[in-house]
C-alpha cells in the first residue's frame, strides 16, 4: 500500500486534532459539572457521555404530569428492607419526633419537623415512579419543594450536591444542583390525597422524578450540600455506584 | 455478465475501511446490549400496554422465566441472582457506541455514495419479479454470480435498508422513550408510542427483530461459505492472498490476449 505525503500529513493533523478536542472536552466538561461522580472505570465514558447530554439538553426540562384520571390504582411500594428499630420507635409515636436536618455548606443550619415542613408552601404533582426493573405507577405527590427549604437555610452558592441520608444510614443518595433546585424535586409528606404511607416512604421521602425510582431514597432524617462527593462513603457519589448502580439515574 | 465485471481488478476491496470497521464496531455493541438487555429483563419478565404497569396489574404477556428480584411473582420458587448493576452500565455505554458508530456510517455512506451505489437497489431491481429471482435463485442453492460477488443482492440490500431506517431508528427510539430525563425533555417520544410501558415492550419487540435479522445473517453467511465472508469483513478481500495472486496473473493474461 502506498501512503501519499499528503495523506500522512493530513492524517496526523486529524488525529493531533481529534485528541486535542478531547482534551478540551474533558477539561470543559469538568468545569462545567458534566462529569459524574462515578466516571471512572471501564463504564466512565458510557455514563459522563450520558449525564453531559442529559445537562446540556433537560436541566431545565419538567417531568410529565398526568390527570387524575391517570393515577393508578394499584401502585407497588416495593418494601425493599424493613425499617429498623429507631423507625419503628419514630412509628410507635406517630412520627412527631420525626427531624429534618440539614447542614454542610448552608448558612443557618438548621433542624425541622414535619409540621415544619408542612409551614413551607405545600405543592402537589401527578407524576409517574419509574423503576430500573421496568415496571412504574402513577401517583400524585404532596409535599414541599426540596428548594424552598435550601432557600431556607440559605444554601451557599459553592455547594454543587445535596446528599441526603435515610434513618437507615446504608441508605444515602445525591444530586446536583439542577436537580436539587428543580421544582418538581419534593420532599414529599403525602400522596394521594393522604399522608404518604410507610410502605412508600412515609414520613418523609425526598421525590427526584426525572431520575429513576432508586434515587427517591424512603424515610429522610437528613440532607447535607456540599461541592465534594468525594468525602462520602467510597467517593462515588452515592451507595447506588458502592452497590454498582450509576449514579446519575436519569439515564 | 459484463466483461467489466468479471475483469474487475481484484485488488479493490468487496468492503469499504469504513464499512469493515463500523460493522465490527455495531457487532460489539449489539451483543453487549442484547447480553445486558437481556438481563435487565430477567428482572421483570413481564410486559404491559400503556403509560403504567407493575406486579399489581395485569401483564400483556409473561416471558415464563425466574426473576432476579423476589417481589415479582413468577411461579419459581427459584430467585436468579441480580446482575442489573453492571447489565444497566454496559446497556447504555454500549448504546453511545452504537449510536455513535451508527452515525458516522449513516454520515459517511451518504458523503461517498455507499447508500446509493451499494444499498438502495438499482433500478431495474425494483420489482417483485427481480425480488423473487434472487430468493428462487438462493432456494435453488445456486452459486452467486460475478455481480453478487461484488455486490448485494435485491434481497440483502431490502433487508440492510431495514436494519439500518427501520429496526435501528424505532430501537433507538422505544429506547430513549424509557429514560424519565429524556421524557421530560422530549414528551412525545414516549406519548406518541403509547406510554412507557408500551414503549418498553415495543423496544423488546424491536429488539427481538433485530435479533432475527442476526439468525438469518449469520445463516446466509454459513451458506455462503463462513470464513471466506468474515475474512472479506476484517480484510477487505473475499479470496486469500495466494488466489487473489491466481486471479491477478490470469487477468493480466486475459487483458494481454485482448491486447
Amino acid at each position: 500500500m502506498n501512503i501519499s505525503r499528503r495523506k500522512l500529513i493530513s492524517t496526523g493533523l486529524a488525529a493531533t486534532a481529534g485528541a486535542s478536542g478531547l482534551a478540551a472536552a474533558a477539561v470543559l466538561a469538568k468545569r462545567y459539572g458534566l462529569v459524574p461522580p462515578d466516571s471512572g472505570g471501564f463504564y466512565g465514558p458510557g455514563e459522563t457521555l450520558t449525564y453531559a447530554a442529559q445537562r446540556l439538553l433537560t436541566t431545565h426540562s419538567l417531568a410529565r404530569e398526568f390527570p387524575r384520571s391517570m393515577i393508578s390504582k394499584t401502585p407497588f411500594a416495593n418494601e425493599v428492607s424493613p425499617p429498623n428499630d429507631a423507625f419503628k420507635r419514630h412509628q410507635a409515636a406517630g412520627f412527631k419526633d420525626w427531624r429534618l436536618s440539614v447542614d454542610g455548606m448552608v448558612a443557618h443550619p438548621a433542624s425541622f419537623s414535619l409540621s415544619d415542613l408542612r409551614g413551607f408552601p405545600v405543592r402537589s404533582q401527578i407524576t409517574e415512579v419509574v423503576c430500573e426493573e421496568g415496571w412504574s405507577y402513577v401517583a400524585e405527590w404532596i409535599g414541599t419543594p426540596l428548594f424552598e427549604v435550601l432557600h431556607a437555610v440559605g444554601v451557599l452558592p459553592q455547594a454543587r450536591y445535596i446528599v441526603y441520608f435515610s434513618i437507615d444510614r446504608d441508605w444515602w443518595e445525591s444530586i446536583d444542583m439542577a436537580d436539587a433546585l428543580h421544582p418538581q424535586t419534593f420532599l414529599t409528606l403525602g400522596m394521594n390525597d393522604g399522608d404518604l404511607p410507610v410502605s412508600f416512604g412515609g414520613p418523609l421521602r425526598l421525590r427526584v422524578p426525572r431520575q429513576l425510582g432508586y434515587k427517591s431514597v424512603k424515610y429522610i432524617t437528613r440532607l447535607t450540600a456540599t461541592d465534594n462527593l468525594k468525602t462520602f462513603g467510597k467517593g462515588l457519589g452515592s451507595a447506588s455506584p458502592e452497590a454498582g448502580y450509576a449514579w446519575y439515574a436519569g439515564i | 455478465m459484463s466483461t467489466a465485471t468479471s475483469l474487475r481488478n481484484p485488488d479493490s476491496p468487496r468492503h469499504a475501511a469504513i464499512v469493515r470497521v463500523t460493522h465490527w464496531l455495531t457487532v460489539i455493541s449489539f451483543f453487549a446490549l442484547l447480553i445486558s438487555g437481556a438481563e435487565i429483563v430477567v428482572s421483570h419478565p413481564r410486559f404491559y400496554w400503556g403509560e403504567t404497569g407493575n406486579v399489581n396489574t395485569r401483564p400483556l404477556f409473561t416471558i415464563p422465566i425466574p426473576a432476579s428480584r423476589d417481589t415479582v411473582p413468577t411461579g419459581y420458587k427459584y430467585v436468579m441472582p441480580d446482575q442489573n448493576g453492571w447489565s444497566r452500565y454496559l446497556h447504555f455505554q454500549a448504546a453511545w457506541l452504537a449510536v455513535l458508530t451508527g452515525l458516522v456510517y449513516v454520515l459517511v455512506s451518504l458523503w461517498n455514495r455507499h447508500f446509493r451505489d451499494n444499498l438502495f437497489p438499482a433500478k431495474a431491481d425494483r420489482t417483485w419479479r427481480a425480488f423473487r429471482a434472487v430468493i428462487a435463485k438462493s432456494l435453488r442453492r445456486a452459486p452467486p454470480d460475478a455481480a453478487e460477488a461484488r455486490s448485494y443482492n435485491v434481497v440483502q440490500r431490502i433487508a440492510y435498508l431495514a436494519v439500518i431506517f427501520v429496526l435501528f431508528p424505532l430501537v433507538i427510539w422505544t429506547g430513549l422513550a424509557l429514560s424519565p430525563g429524556f421524557n421530560a425533555a422530549f414528551p412525545a417520544g414516549v406519548n406518541l408510542l403509547g406510554g412507557r410501558q408500551s414503549a418498553r415492550t415495543l423496544h423488546f419487540f424491536v429488539s427481538g427483530l433485530l435479533v432475527l435479522f442476526l439468525v438469518v445473517h449469520i445463516a446466509m453467511i454459513v451458506l455462503a461459505g463462513f470464513w471466506s465472508r468474515v475474512r472479506a469483513m476484517i480484510t477487505g478481500r473475499l479470496v486469500a492472498p495466494r488466489e487473489r495472486a491466481v486471479m491477478t496473473q490470469e487477468r493480466s493474461v486475459v487483458i494481454q490476449e485482448r491486447t
